[in-house]
């Protein structure tokens, strides 16, 4: 699972939003993410990252979407390495790529 | 991260308020007999959901956004509405993975498939020979399965399913089973059987023996993250590590099944009376029966384990599959059947013959005979190295993937 992989790289400066085939579903746990394409099922494990996730889009950079989401700074690696995860399943994608 | 959450297994066992994914099956008509046909399928119920009601069915899914439906039956292609059905799920974001044996997966059909994104399939077959598929599905089964794998290849149709019920015939076929996938660029599904339906009547001659439960649980253990299983072989997990998947028992937690006639069971391995939440086409459709029902809030509640509470194992198999236990007679806060410890063994010697819950629902053809011994011959491991398998065959967590989270 991806989570128990070698921190992979994920550019907290770079502009990031949800793959237009991901459907999310929060709950209170956080959201299930399902993917069209790859059909493969997710997990947001708090609503933080959801909020996160959604606000990806609207922020310039995902930095500024987990600081606005209330993630403090010193918890940014730990956000970086649920990000690079998504990421890596396409779930989330570089916006304009 | 600061957020402490319980794990995602014990969230789900408090059930969600609408399922991840769940199993409809839309018609009770088969063109096959198969002799361990969970749903004991054959001829149409007249009182099957209209067109019409299947579409309100699906507009409430949308609402619920269960992302997407596994549709099964019977045969459910052999519907007049089928594609129709088809098209409207996935026209309002409502996933379709159908389970078919190929009889209608012609070359134009293949093509259509091909081109949409929100429409998977899954192939049945259940041996990687003729020989030993058509005992268990019926004479020319193979070449239809076989012919429809062809025809979804030709078609571009990458990562389609090939869905493996496993038996005793057939564990000493997965690695071949796993050529056939490869050679259609698709993807191996293998699944538990069940002694529900029409398979409760030839389970004991076809259920895995204890060493090939081992031999799959190895395999498994080797090729799972390349493989589909449903979360079915939870009950192997006593084995030693986990397999992939949540390794839970989601019956009315995370997943349902909804029958042709709008019965709303808390698994599809469950068609019995005992296991009837609701029906759809009652007040507040499937939304108040998956919510508020008294079989679902009881499935949620914290379950005790009863005699396998005390077993090293519990925490990893949870005691197995509700579905295997009852239609063994065994009951449900005891061991499973498979129970990889040898309790099921014991405890199914304790029960008389016939003592079993019979399916409330057959809609066999009649006439013929069905029911046919099973060739048990067919030539494997008279060493008996082969594991035996369970089936959870629609656990909504088959596919899941990748988990993020910070914490």
């Amino acid at each position: 699972m991806s989570t128990n992989q070698p921190t992979p790289t994920f550019d907290l400066d770079g502009r990031w939003t949800l793959h237009e085939q991901v459907s999310i579903r929060p709950e209170r746990f956080g959201a299930l993410l399902y993917h069209f394409g790859t059909r493969r099922l997710s997990f947001l494990k708090s609503p933080t990252l959801l909020a996160v996730v959604q606000s990806l889009d609207s922020q310039p950079t995902a930095r500024e979407a987990c600081l606005s989401a209330g993630v403090p700074s010193a918890e940014l690696p730990s956000y970086r390495t649920a990000l690079a995860a998504l990421a890596a399943s396409n779930t989330i994608c570089e916006r304009g790529s | 991260m600061t957020v402490t959450t319980m794990p995602l297994v014990e969230q789900f066992q408090f059930g969600l308020d609408a399922p991840i994914c769940l199993t409809w099956e839309l018609t009770y008509a088969c063109n096959l007999s198969c002799v361990h046909c969970l749903s004991s399928s054959g001829r149409r119920d007249p009182r099957e959901l209209s067109t019409a009601e299947c579409k309100g069915v699906i507009n409430e899914l949308e609402r619920m956004q269960v992302f997407y439906v596994n549709i099964g039956g019977g045969e459910p292609t052999v519907r007049s509405d089928f594609w129709e059905l088809v098209d409207y799920a996935t026209e309002h974001h409502v996933g379709v993975k159908f389970s078919t044996n190929g009889i209608k997966i012609s070359p134009e059909v293949a093509r259509r498939l091909a081109g949409s994104d929100y429409v998977d399939v899954q192939i049945s077959l259940d041996g990687a020979t003729a020989e030993v598929n058509d005992a268990v599905r019926g004479q020319g089964s193979y070449d239809t399965a076989l012919r429809a794998m062809q025809n979804l290849a030709d078609a571009g149709f990458t990562g389609f399913k090939i869905s493996v019920v496993m038996t005793r015939q057939n564990v000493d076929q997965l690695d071949a089973f796993k050529a056939i996938a490869d050679r259609f660029n698709a993807q191996l599904r293998i699944t538990r059987l069940r002694p529900s339906g029409r398979g409760a009547d030839v389970w004991d001659e076809l259920h895995p023996t204890a060493a090939q439960q081992r031999v799959l649980y190895d395999w498994l253990v080797v090729h799972g993250e390349g493989v589909l299983t449903g979360d079915s072989f939870f009950h192997l997990a006593a084995f030693g590590d986990a397999l992939p998947g949540l390794n839970l028992c989601g019956a009315g937690r995370v997943v349902c099944l909804i029958d042709p006639v709008g019965d709303v069971y808390a698994c599809p391995f469950a068609i019995h009376d005992t296991f009837l939440a609701g029906n759809v086409r009652s007040p507040g459709g499937f939304q108040q029966v998956w919510q508020h029902s008294e079989l679902f809030t009881e499935l949620r509640r914290p379950q005790t384990g009863g005699a396998c509470h005390s077993c090293s194992a519990f925490d990893s198999c949870r005691g197995g599959c509700m579905a295997a236990k009852f239609f063994t007679g065994l009951p449900l806060d005891g061991p499973d059947p498979e129970c990889v410890k040898g309790h099921g063994e014991l405890a199914l010697a304790r029960i008389a013959s016939g003592a079993a819950p019979k399916p409330s629902l057959d809609h066999s053809h009649r006439g013929k005979s069905e029911r046919r011994p099973i060739a048990l011959t067919l030539g494997r491991n008279a060493g008996g190295n082969r594991a035996p398998v369970s089936a959870c065959n629609e656990n909504p967590l088959a596919n899941f993937a990748s988990v993020a989270g910070a914490n």
